[in-house]
């Protein structure tokens, strides 16, 4: 047995090597799956790279994975989307320089007969009180990500709360959007999406766009870094090459630019201004890029 | 049923066109967990050998805990090694979160129990059968286990192959101590994952089909290797 | 006189061991001398086996003495003998690398070890099977290698369970022939055998093992023409026990 180790050495010689994470040129950027599986990522990150040199991996998780993973300094940036939670992020002093960078919308899909009968609604909590008044399926992400919290924050504006009352109808997946989506393909039930993710989708089955145009379903996008006065092992200057190309006009402009089957999937809106930060914020270096 | 067809036609296309981003999946993948599995065999082959010939106190109970830690959930490890690993972690410094050592450290520790098991399993029928004729020859318990190991060699060989088994179809520890980084530390289950999220059935079952065909080649490989060698050698 | 640093004679007394309440060897007490050919006979289950593991330390004495030359027992005797099993438990390798692997395990130097492996391989007829793997030869010739084997240790006293229960007859033959010629040789034999037919051919000396106890030791012309034990004359005559 030995003989046959020694005879795997070569190969594991020969195995590719791992260039540290953070050296000067890689970053590792914590983001969620709807901008890598929409395509956006590989849309944007080729550009940066071509101008800046700088490698940006990318961790693709729920929102809430993101935040729990930078704020162990697993990462040097975040690409993420949930408002609130970034600020508060923030705030507790993990993040530093957010800013907002784009938006998508979110949808609410199901099955085409719609037995809830909400197509076309354009009241995203009044649409959820009937689904759950008909008591359809409705698959929700259950993970704790952007989208959950979306989600959740519209259960409260229709005044229900479906996870307390153990309702047959309401499914948690516990999954991310893509996984969520095939569930409720194959379930033939409900569930709340970002725009992108329904797009990109392949498996959409019986599932069709059923509600949008809600303003309530914006759902906005934003960048911070990793705050290196607690983490110093960040690489903090690329992150920051990154983050101001993102909010500059050169990624402004290719967020626009992106389509998928001749859509625009998100809609460019940097503000670096002290909205942006959140009003809890204290020890926050000097931003540059507003 | 259409995905299925698709799948087959896909997965053929794949392999034909050798597309260098699956190509350098493959590889990873194959480096990634042969390195875990080589790893798990030096450690777990003298460990397993050690139990089934060495008798000291508690050896029965470390035997019960070396089974069961056979059944532990990749998750559970990708957790551990990411609490070990992260930037927060003990080993933070050696900043392996999210490289290719991260994941083979994650494979290797749930594949090394199932090869000690394994080992100890087969050496302890061989033990039985060797054991007075090596003290007859005054080899005792200790100096026993490279003997132990080199008589079992084929039958060594079959728990290395499944522990690269489990190791090669993995996705949950390499999911979260790799993070499924393009170009870096994607390997073939985390893209099944992957394409699985995006609804890309067919492509995703396509992958699988590959993941398959390399598993078939490496324990056809070691299969023939083995019998060989057997054929040439002593069985 | 035995030479310096000899195992032998061997005396043991009043030797007891018990697996449970059923005592498998009693108050068992024999001398053996430093030559010789001395079969232990007896039917299966008398305790021949047990009592030549305990000689061997393949197995803790319960109670009694063992004094080897005078001395009592331990690795630096054990070392001195050679021990060959009913069935040949042999290395998934070849014949001459099985031997060299116990010769190696004693810490003989190389050419010494070089010079011992040709002769046993010569000497038991095993030249033409040496690069054969050894657990595909015929169980005679494996049975000849494992004795090739203890050989090769130039044991001063070897020991035999039932070698050649489970050979044919040319086999069997191969087998005793050899341990005769080591014999002359020098080397002290003890063998184990419930074969009368075959302690007929081969004892010098004739210990008789039954239910635990050693009934009968003497020379073997005078216990084969007149027994003292009735359960000795009757394992001789073949009757089966009532």
């Amino acid at each position: 047995m030995n003989r046959l180790l020694l005879a795997l050495l070569p190969l594991l010689l020969a195995m590719p090597a791992a260039p540290a994470r953070a050296g000067a040129d890689v970053i590792v950027l914590q983001s969620t799956t709807s901008t890598r599986n929409s395509g956006l990522l590989d849309h944007l990150l080729p550009k940066f790279t071509a101008r800046t040199g700088i490698e940006v991996r990318v961790v693709a998780v729920g929102t809430g994975q993101a935040l729990k993973n930078a704020r162990n300094g697993d990462g040097d940036a975040l690409l993420v989307h949930a408002r609130a939670r970034e600020l508060a992020f923030v705030a507790e002093g993990y993040g530093v320089l957010r800013c907002d960078v784009m938006y998508n919308d979110f949808v609410i899909v199901g099955p085409a007969d719609d037995p809830a009968g909400i197509a076309g609604m354009r009241d995203a909590p009044a649409a959820f009180a009937r689904i759950a008044a008909a008591g359809a399926i409705f698959v929700s992400r259950g993970d704790d990500s952007g989208t959950h919290v979306k989600e959740r924050s519209l259960w409260r504006l229709a005044g229900i709360d479906p996870a307390a009352g153990a309702a047959d109808w309401y499914r948690e997946a516990g999954a991310g959007m893509g996984a969520t989506l095939n569930i409720a393909a194959g379930m033939e039930g409900y569930t709340l999406t970002d725009r992108a993710s329904w797009i990109a989708f392949a498996n959409k089955r019986n599932l069709a766009l059923l509600v949008e145009g809600d303003p309530r379903l914006f759902n906005q996008y934003g960048v911070i870094l990793v705050n290196p006065a607690r983490h110093p092992a960040v690489n903090f200057a690329a992150a920051k090459a990154f983050r101001d190309w993102l909010v500059g006009p050169e990624g402004q402009a290719a967020i626009a630019a992106f389509r998928v089957k001749g859509q625009q999937l998100f809609f460019p809106n940097a503000d670096c201004g002290r909205a942006a930060q959140g009003p809890f914020q204290r020890t926050r270096p000097r931003p540059s890029g507003s | 049923m259409e995905d299925l067809g698709a799948a087959f036609g896909l997965a053929l296309e794949l392999m034909a066109a050798g597309d260098p981003e699956l190509v350098g999946i493959v590889r990873l993948s194959l480096a990634v967990s042969l390195t875990a599995v080589a790893i798990a065999c030096l450690l777990g082959m003298p460990l397993g050998a050690l139990l089934a010939s060495v008798p000291f106190r508690g050896r029965g109970a470390a035997i019960v805990f070396l089974d069961a830690l056979m059944g532990l959930p990749p998750v559970v490890v990708g957790l551990f090694v990411y609490i070990l690993l992260s930037n927060a972690g003990p080993l933070g410094a050696l900043r392996l979160l999210y490289t290719p050592a991260a994941m083979i450290l994650a494979q290797t520790i749930l594949v090394t129990p199932i090869v000690a098991a394994l080992s100890r399993e087969l050496l302890a029928g061989l033990q039985e059968e060797y054991a007075d004729q090596l003290r007859s020859l005054g080899i005792g318990p200790w100096r026993a286990i490279p003997t132990l190991l080199w008589e079992g060699r084929f039958g060594l060989a079959t728990a290395a192959l499944a522990g690269f088994g489990r190791a090669i179809a993995e996705v949950g520890a390499v999911m979260i101590v790799g993070g499924n980084i393009k170009h870096a530390t994607r390997v073939m289950t985390t893209a099944i994952a992957l394409e699985t999220s995006k609804g890309e059935i067919a492509l995703a079952l396509a992958l699988g089909l590959v993941l398959l065909a390399l598993a078939l080649f490496v324990t056809g490989a070691a299969a023939l290797l083995r019998e060989t060698a057997a054929r040439l050698a002593h069985a | 006189m035995p030479e310096e640093g000899a195992i032998l004679p061997l005396e043991v007394r009043g030797l007891g061991l018990a697996f449970g309440p059923r005592p498998a060897l009693k108050e068992v007490t024999f001398a053996l001398g430093p030559r010789g050919l001395t079969v232990v006979l007896g039917a299966n289950g008398a305790g021949k086996s047990l009592l030549l593991r305990i000689l061997h330390g393949l197995l803790p004495p319960g109670r009694g003495e063992i004094r080897w030359n005078g001395r009592p027992p331990g690795p630096a005797v054990w070392r001195r003998q050679a021990m060959v099993f009913q069935s040949p438990v042999l290395l998934r390798r070849s014949v001459a690398a099985n031997i060299a692997f116990a010769l190696a395990a004693r810490g003989l130097p190389r050419a010494e070890r070089r010079r011992r492996l040709a002769a046993a391989l010569e000497g038991c007829g095993l030249d033409g099977l040496a690069r054969r793997p050894a657990r595909r030869l015929s169980g005679g010739e494996q049975q000849r290698v494992a004795l090739a084997r203890a050989l090769a240790l130039e044991p001063e006293l070897l020991l035999l369970d039932e070698p050649t229960a489970s050979l044919d007859p040319a086999a069997t033959r191969a087998i005793e022939s050899l341990l005769l010629r080591a014999r002359d040789a020098g080397t002290r034999i003890v063998l184990v055998t419930h074969d009368v037919a075959q302690a007929r051919r081969l004892a010098e000396e004739v210990i008789f093992l039954h239910a635990g106890r050693v009934i009968e030791q003497a020379p073997a012309a005078a216990f084969f023409a007149a027994p003292r034990s009735a359960a000795a004359r009757a394992y001789i005559e073949g009757r089966l026990p009532a």
